[in-house]
């Protein structure tokens, strides 16, 4: 391998997710593609967070309704204000880097189990306060949420089939994917990974822990942000229902079931999860049951997740 | 302002009896944290199904015309079958879905995400066979309103006095077994050092079930009295309230039983006061702010002993 994080089975994957719209059965196939990048995409933000760096999140949403929420009032009818797709989207990717900072700085002294809830927290507080500040000003527009925004529009091209925005999130998974490979193996993400294995030995090597998680959560924050972005853009519309608990262990199980800080098993983990449910439609109202049973079967039976080679499991006891 | 002292003692005594649930449900995740270090995220389901469980058998007693029966049997009665179906099924999901897990050693991830799974699962699988509509506590057979009685400015009816006489019981109950007996000291050598305690003749792994089974009891026994509390429940309102229980157990400090009360009281108290001096909406962002703070400020909650360095993913 020539250079780290570009093996060649990642440029065939790439021309076949290329020319998949064509073998697509319909157009409905295609959304489901889309949603996948999108999910994908996520799931890598959320990778840098708990698989480089091990810091288990579980309000991960949060960020992802910060940065649909943000698209929303930049470009939509809500507030008047509908500044093009190319100024909205670094603004909105800045600001949920910067939401990323303010949540993960009160978590620094924390570890582990603690950590999980206070971010489960910031992640409750986040939805309820998408659900109800919609008075006494009108921020959010409460439960019934936004309706009206702006799609994508680069050079007076607006995206509207479900094939650009295929088009559009599989770019966007693709610069996600690359920066995390190039991450992982930069001074930042080696600093990452020993905070993960040993964090007492990190600080002993001279890495400056406090930095190395700001920006981990920082950076998965902004992956998030351009989900958000996605998102909103690609549903018009914008409900604090998108943005539950749920959503957060979703992307979560896509990261562990997976293999956490494996970025192919990232995106596979993202597209079991997401073309799962449709395959089995019609299994609809089975489907939460069985994705618990899978994740208990799953953390019993291959704890390290599916496509997970590299890292050993390590006793603490 | 006058309006919100006038009601503020009502909210008070709210407060209180919510507040002892809490306590209650909260002890089932401080005992399992403080004898594996683990959360067990399936707690808030396993009080959910004792609300059902409860919901069950006042149902069968109103079929089989028991209202005659004395409102002092109906509650056992409902408390008991409740208790012990939780407390199984505490045990059968240590056995299953976690003990294979920290036999091996693994990272602390794994336990954590095979909980989540089984809350999920434990949710949907109530949802599928019981419905996705709320059921209704009958309650006037056990309690009639006109039951209550007024201190300082307060009415309290007898079913918050029984409240939190069976929550106070419990946990009074609770203390004594771990204090006092050989289990409760095989419990304590358990969470000290699991090895040592081995070492030293302890059966370690039926030590782990009992705990399992203790926690789980309490939990069950916390859905039946929110239940009859709320009047109404539903698959997912195991979801809120265990996380407020959660809340509870790390507020005071998890791992410690006594904190685990203490927590519950105070975040019963202070929703109770939210909702008097604030837009009741964000009742729970008071919650989780408490939380966030108290384990910024005081990452060990106000009776823990420093668990959290031994906290690791």
């Amino acid at each position: 391998m020539a250079q780290p994080g570009f093996p060649r089975w990642a440029a065939v994957l790439g021309l076949v997710a290329l020319v998949a719209p064509l073998a697509a059965p319909n157009d409905y196939w295609i959304g489901v593609m889309a949603r996948i990048c999108l999910y994908a995409t996520l799931a890598l933000g959320l990778n840098i967070v708990v698989g480089f760096a091990g810091l288990l999140d579980l309000g991960y949403v949060a960020f992802f309704g910060i940065g649909s929420y943000l698209y929303t009032f930049l470009a939509s009818a809500h507030f008047g204000l509908h500044l093009p797709f190319l100024v909205t989207l670094p603004i909105v990717i800045l600001l949920t880097a910067g939401s990323g900072i303010l949540i993960g700085a009160p978590t620094l002294r924390l570890a582990g189990d603690y950590l999980a809830i206070v971010t489960l927290g910031f992640g409750e507080i986040t939805y309820l306060l998408l659900i109800n500040l919609d008075r006494p000003v009108n921020i959010t527009g409460g439960p019934s949420g936004i309706v009206g925004i702006d799609p994508p529009a680069v050079a007076g091209f607006a995206l509207s089939t479900n094939t650009h925005y295929y088009y559009l999130f599989l770019a966007a998974l693709g610069l996600t994917l690359l920066a995390s490979a190039r991450l992982r193996h930069s001074r930042i993400g080696w600093a990452w990974q020993a905070i993960r294995e040993d964090e007492l030995a990190a600080r002993a090597m001279g890495i400056n822990t406090t930095v190395a998680k700001l920006q981990a959560f920082a950076i998965g924050a902004s992956f998030a942000g351009i989900g958000g972005s996605f998102l909103a853009s690609w549903q018009r519309s914008v409900f604090p229902e998108n943005f539950l608990f749920t959503e957060s262990i979703n992307i979560l199980a896509m990261v562990i079931v997976g293999g956490m800080g494996n970025l192919l098993g990232v995106v596979a983990g993202a597209a079991l999860l997401v073309s799962l449910p449709e395959v089995f439609r019609d299994l609809q109202r089975y489907r939460l049951l069985a994705f618990g049973l899978m994740l208990m079967v799953l953390m019993v039976f291959r704890p390290q997740g599916l496509l997970s080679f590299e890292r050993k499991e390590s006793s603490d006891d | 302002m006058a309006d919100v002292l006038a009601i503020l003692p009502q909210q008070l005594v709210f407060g209180l009896a919510l507040g002892t649930v809490y306590g209650l449900v909260a002890l089932g995740y401080t005992m399992v944290y403080g004898i594996l270090f683990m959360i067990n995220f399936a707690h808030g389901e396993i009080f959910m199904i004792g609300a059902y469980v409860g919901w069950w058998v006042l149902a069968l007693l109103l079929q089989a015309q028991a209202g005659a029966l004395h409102p002092a049997w109906v509650l056992p009665l409902m408390l008991l079958p409740a208790m012990l179906f939780t407390g199984a099924l505490g045990v059968g999901l240590e056995r299953f879905a976690y003990r294979p897990l920290y036999l091996r050693g693994a990272t602390r991830l794994g336990p954590l995400i095979s909980a989540i799974g089984a809350s999920i699962f434990l949710q949907n699988a109530v949802m599928l066979t019981q419905g996705a509509r709320m059921k209704v506590y009958m309650t006037s057979l056990l309690f009639p309103r006109d039951w209550r009685i007024q201190i300082a400015g307060a009415s309290v009816s007898a079913l918050v006095i029984v409240m939190v006489a069976v929550a106070g019981l419990m946990m009074w109950g609770l203390h004594l077994l771990v204090q006092r007996t050989t289990l409760g000291r095989s419990i304590r050598a358990v969470a000290e050092d699991r090895e040592m305690a081995a070492i030293m003749g302890v059966n370690v792994r039926r030590v782990i079930a009992l705990t399992f089974f203790m926690g789980s009891a309490l939990g069950g026994a916390g859905g039946v009295l929110v239940g009859l509390y709320y009047t109404q429940i539903d698959f997912f309102m195991g979801y809120s309230a265990g996380l407020k229980a959660f809340t509870a157990a790390v507020l005071g400090g998890i791992g410690n039983i006594r904190g685990a009360m203490l927590g519950g009281l105070i975040l019963g108290l202070v929703e109770s006061l939210a909702v008097t001096f604030m837009n009741p909406a964000y009742k729970d962002v008071v919650a989780f702010v408490l939380l966030i703070l108290v384990l910024v400020i005081r990452p060990t909650g106000l009776l823990g002993e420093s668990v959290a360095a031994r906290a690791k993913v």
